[in-house]
């Protein structure tokens, strides 16, 4: 009798003491318990973050010297830097976001995510707003970097529309991570390879180095899908004393696709994720660990 | 009838290996692991686009860079320098780092280091296996992207004229250079965790500058350059483009004081002191990884 009375009251207790969230407390717990690491865990990884800083410096560098070598005019080498530092979202979506999935499984946290009472999505948001903000702390360094080593001089038209368009092609960019990263958990190993795939080509179509205005009008267009091909095209149009003269679209048609690409993105994330999670578990993929 | 046969099993001796023999063993098994592993995750089709987007897109990203500033002057001297620099500097990425990657590999994704570690191999030849696989997918890259070149971008290079025994002699020394590169590489990972999968393209990304590999060294500022001239890739690089495309590599000042057989000389120096800096350095490495338990410590992340 007098177990079982402590027992209740212990219940009690626990009951006053941990208070469990549920609907969108739930949701915002997850997201802010999910960015968590990447805002934090990656800021003490002090190799990681040597690499994420030095790797593509090294690469903007290179690129530059090239310019140099041909005699570019001196905004190309600013193009670079800029190029350069997106690169840094691009591998982040890739490798943080897409993948994750893909990590999480082979690491065998894939199956406590599905089963712990929270929404996938709300996990996916977290991963993505964890890296926005992690990521913009090493292309920040890289720009200035960059900016500092190159003497890069930059003209900003306006620093509200820059920071809309900043704004716009980081929801659409992280939304088709978060789309990607659902697709990937059907995905083996095979998701390491296209991760890897998909990086030379996506710097090549959404003109990190050059702008895309040099394409075909219908390669541009359809390079426009990859937000930062809009993204970069409409930063240096604003950043760049003859960025506009360069620009593919004007920077209000440019922030108006960034918005569309946002919506459908996300909307699509949703509604993949659902479906993914459904087929995955279906097929036995969520386990499965082929090497 | 099987007691004989246990009999005759129990007293079977098998001769040991000769030195070579191991090692020919290990180096042929290794490389056909390492092929294995990179294609066989993917059809043979899907494989082969994989093998080829990739350096074709990082190929034109150079070449639209340079079209859009010279209006595709192609035929300028500075184009195949750029070209041929950057199509052959995939063997740097894909051999020297592919060696270095084998190490992660077999002991944070497979778990299989230490298995293969105790093993009746010679390991240092086991890791210069894995790279095989990474130098035929290079050499098909290389390949394809040169073809690509001379078909669409009037790239001039006249076979005719080519120096085929420089080339082949050049590409030899070049690869075992870039492998025994690869192999210190391999020895530092011994003692390296996880999170340092970055190192082997950090070291890809620093020698794709300084060793002139898409611009002539005079480029860089007065106090980086000779970095370049340290680098066995710098010399390395030139004999490539000098084979191919003679007189046109030899334009630039960069190494225009050396003669090919100079080029060559240096070349296989550096190679012969990088074969003896990577045996003391793995041995080095192999045994402070033990002594400091660090040989198949796995990180999980």
């Amino acid at each position: 009798m007098n177990q079982i009375g402590s027992s209740t009251g212990l219940h009690a207790v626990l009951e006053q003491e941990v208070k469990k969230n549920a609907g969108w407390r739930l949701f915002i717990q997850t997201v802010i318990a999910r960015a968590y690491p990447r805002v934090i865990g990656q800021q003490r990884e002090k190799s990681w973050m040597f690499f994420d800083i030095f790797l593509p410096v090294l690469a903007v560098s290179a690129y530059v010297f090239v310019y140099r070598a041909i005699q570019a005019p001196e905004d190309y080498i600013g193009f670079v830097i800029v190029g350069g530092a997106m690169t840094a979202f691009w591998m982040n979506v890739l490798w943080g976001m897409s993948s994750q999935l893909y990590w999480e499984k082979e690491t065998g946290n894939l199956a406590l995510y599905i089963m712990a009472p929270n929404s996938l999505m709300a996990i996916l948001l977290g991963m993505a707003l964890g890296g926005i903000v992690a990521t913009t702390l090493r292309a920040a360094t890289i720009i200035i970097l960059g900016s500092l080593l190159f003497e890069v001089s930059y003209a900003v038209v306006s620093f509200t529309q820059l920071f809309a368009v900043f704004i716009l092609a980081m929801a659409a960019l992280y939304g088709m991570g978060m789309m990607f990263a659902s697709v990937y958990l059907l995905l083996s190993r095979e998701a390491w390879h296209l991760s890897n795939l998909a990086q030379e080509p996506v710097y090549l179509l959404s003109g990190f180095y050059f702008p895309i205005k040099n394409f075909n009008f219908w390669i541009a267009l359809g390079a426009s899908v990859i937000p930062l091909t809009l993204g970069l095209d409409a930063m240096r149009q604003l950043a760049f004393k003859t960025g506009e003269t360069l620009g593919f679209l004007s920077v209000q048609v440019e922030l108006l696709v960034l918005i569309g690409l946002s919506v459908l993105f996300l909307v699509a994330a949703r509604i993949l994720i659902r479906h993914m999670e459904k087929l995955a578990i279906r097929e036995g993929r969520l386990t499965e660990s082929r090497r | 009838m099987s007691s004989i046969n246990l009999k005759s099993t129990s007293t079977y001796h098998r001769q040991p290996d000769t030195f070579l023999a191991v090692r020919w063993r290990t180096f042929r098994l290794s490389a056909w692991l390492g092929w294995q592993i990179e294609s066989n995750w993917a059809d043979p089709f899907l494989f082969a686009i994989y093998s080829i987007i990739k350096p074709l897109a990082g190929a034109a990203i150079l070449v639209v860079m340079y079209s859009v500033i010279t209006r595709a002057d192609f035929d300028s001297p500075i184009f195949p320098y750029i070209y041929l620099g950057n199509a052959f500097y995939m063997y740097v990425g894909q051999v020297m780092t592919g060696i270095s990657w084998a190490v992660i590999d077999d002991r944070e994704h497979y778990k299989t280091l230490r298995y293969v570690y105790v093993s009746p191999i010679h390991y240092p030849t086991y890791l210069l296996g894995r790279g095989v696989a990474r130098f035929m997918i290079a050499t098909i890259s290389v390949v394809v992207t040169i073809l690509f070149g001379m078909l669409f971008l009037r790239l001039q290079i006249d076979l005719a004229a080519v120096d085929w025994g420089l080339l082949l002699v050049g590409l030899i020394v070049g690869v075992n250079m870039l492998a025994m590169m690869g192999l210190i590489l391999a020895s530092v990972m011994l003692l390296l965790v996880h999170h340092m999968w970055g190192l082997g393209d950090a070291v890809a990304s620093a020698l794709y500058l300084f060793s002139g590999a898409i611009f002539p060294l005079e480029v860089l500022p007065a106090f980086l350059r000779p970095i370049g001239y340290i680098m066995p890739l710098t010399y390395w690089l030139e004999l490539m483009r000098r084979a191919l495309v003679g007189e046109v590599a030899q334009a630039f000042p960069t190494l225009s004081g050396y003669s090919n057989g100079q080029l060559l000389g240096i070349l296989v120096a550096m190679t012969v002191a990088f074969t003896l800096v990577s045996g003391v350095v793995f041995r080095f490495c192999e045994h402070r990884a033990k002594e400091r338990g660090l040989f198949d410590m796995v990180t999980n992340y």
